[in-house]
């Protein structure tokens, strides 16, 4: 690992709560980490396995999906069936050897600037602290 | 089995016979051993045709998807259970459907078969308990038990879950049966050597998606494999390539795969894909108390949730 290696993390947020939390955050003028590059969909529940398998064989260090609360979807339900397919997704992955710091799930609510701060944190150092990703990357041959 | 082949030629001549049916889906002698292959009789006089033996390992309900007619189906446990789950995804009606049930004794492992002999096999014969497999210079008698199929040694649901005919009395159920021991010795590996257990799993892999056409759950009419714009997974046997498609192939059986075994028996490089779709089968049973196919009446563990659902990973 190099001495100015960073982190990339690819985040996977719901439009209708942690997207509106890391723009309050950024409104509030709040400080955190410049290792994400956020991709806005309508709903957690819109997440597909696909999606993270293939932000892993792009190159990213780390992901993160993040959704409403249990209770807040604004589809009423989506976030309840999105939370099965996680855990399913989650532990499979983690059986074929992927180092479980990798990947990140949580819950943010639009009012909730600070909690999106502290876990963008939290998800940058675990995945800083695991180094870069060697799991389900496909290296490209290089181009001259 | 000879009995079991009488009595379904017997239910298939009368069902065809008395027009209850269009078709009889089943098994026809393979011609090569150890390899019965599915086949559709249509006229009561083919019906002398279907056999049953331990060579009867594919899973039949991949031949229902989408059909019309009405159908006689020769259902042994776990075929019945994806016949259930056919139903549950809309993919056949009920009342289109004879089932035959076939309580059944397991099925035999036909790559360990293979690998035990050094000359190429002849015949591979049922006689009771014990299997006589004829080879080039050889003849053999094994105890069937010790060459059953993996999936078949550690089958809780021998007999069919939903049945309109049995070919004969029930069986008793494995009670003992340790299903997720090979789980449990992975999930206690480190990172590491996961990665590395799965790399040599998967190295002799080429692709031929075997595995996904002998499956009852793979039915889309576009498979992930075959997207291109995106393309999701790559096309080649590069190994991040081979594994994504193995992690979504599992996945996408996830709480619908009822361990029949057909996607093992199919691979031609004899791979244990199964310890993947079991993983996931564990998963369900432990977190969601589901069992795969065995009601027609609940939804599938994906296509539901609880408000309590186990969520300790999320932050
Ligand atoms: S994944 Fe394999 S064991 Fe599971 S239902 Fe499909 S063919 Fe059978
Ligand atoms: S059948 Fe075997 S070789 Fe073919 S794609 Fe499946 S696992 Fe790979």
């Amino acid at each position: 690992m190099s001495e100015d290696w960073e982190p990339k993390i690819v985040s996977f947020f719901c439009n209708w709560c942690t997207y509106g939390a890391a723009d309050l955050a950024g409104v509030s003028r709040f400080e955190h980490p410049a290792n994400t590059r956020v991709i806005r969909l309508p709903c957690s529940g819109r997440v597909s396995p696909k999606f993270i398998l293939a932000a892993l064989r792009e190159g990213a260090d780390g992901v993160w999906v993040s959704g409403c609360h249990p209770g807040d979807c604004h589809y009423i339900e989506g976030n309840y069936y999105a939370r099965r397919k996680f855990a399913l997704f989650k532990n499979l992955l983690e059986y074929m050897g992927v180092e479980p710091e990798r990947v990140h799930f949580s819950w943010i609510s639009s009012a909730e600037a600070t909690k999106y701060v502290d876990v963008a944190k939290e998800v940058i150092e675990s995945v800083r602290k695991l180094g870069p990703n060697t799991r389900f990357v496909k290296h490209k041959a290089k181009v001259a | 089995m000879l009995g079991y082949t009488d009595k379904i030629k017997e239910i298939s001549e009368r069902l065809l016979k008395e027009g209850k049916v269009d078709m009889v889906i089943g098994f026809k002698k393979g011609t090569m051993p150890m390899m019965n292959e599915p086949c559709v009789i249509k006229k009561a006089e083919d019906a002398g045709k279907l056999v049953w033996d331990s060579n009867c390992g594919i899973n039949l309900a991949n031949y229902l998807t989408d059909r019309k007619e009405k159908i006689g189906i020769i259902a042994k446990g776990c075929d019945s259970r994806n016949i259930a789950t056919h139903i549950v995804e809309n993919k056949i009606r009920r009342d289109q459907l004879v089932i035959i049930g076939v309580p059944c004794k397991g099925m035999i492992d036909r790559h360990k078969i293979a690998s035990m002999s050094e000359t190429e096999i002849l015949s591979v014969t049922d006689a009771g308990d014990e299997i006589i497999v004829k080879a080039e210079d050889s003849e053999k008698t094994l105890k069937k038990a010790e060459v059953l199929q993996k999936n078949c040694a550690v089958c809780t649901h021998r007999n069919p879950v939903i049945y309109d005919e049995l070919v004969a009395d029930l069986v008793e159920e494995q009670k003992d049966a340790d299903r997720y021991a090979d789980v449990r010795e992975i999930e206690a590996m480190s990172a590491e050597e996961k990665w590395k257990y799965f790399d040599d799993l998967l190295a002799p892999c080429i692709r031929c998606y075997a595995c996904r056409n002998a499956c009852p759950l793979c039915y889309c009419p576009t498979c992930f494999v075959d997207e291109s714009r995106p393309q999701w997974v790559g096309k080649s046997t590069d190994p991040m390539d081979t594994r994504t498609f193995h992690f979504l192939r599992a996945y996408h059986c996830a709480g619908r795969c009822t361990d029949c075994g057909s996607c093992e028996r199919a691979c031609p490089a004899g791979i244990n894909i199964r310890v993947l779709t079991k993983k996931l089968e564990k998963d369900c049973f432990e977190s969601y108390g589901w069992e795969a196919g065995l009601t027609t009446e609940d939804r599938p563990p994906l296509d539901t949730y609880k408000l309590n659902d186990p969520e300790d990973f999320i932050k």
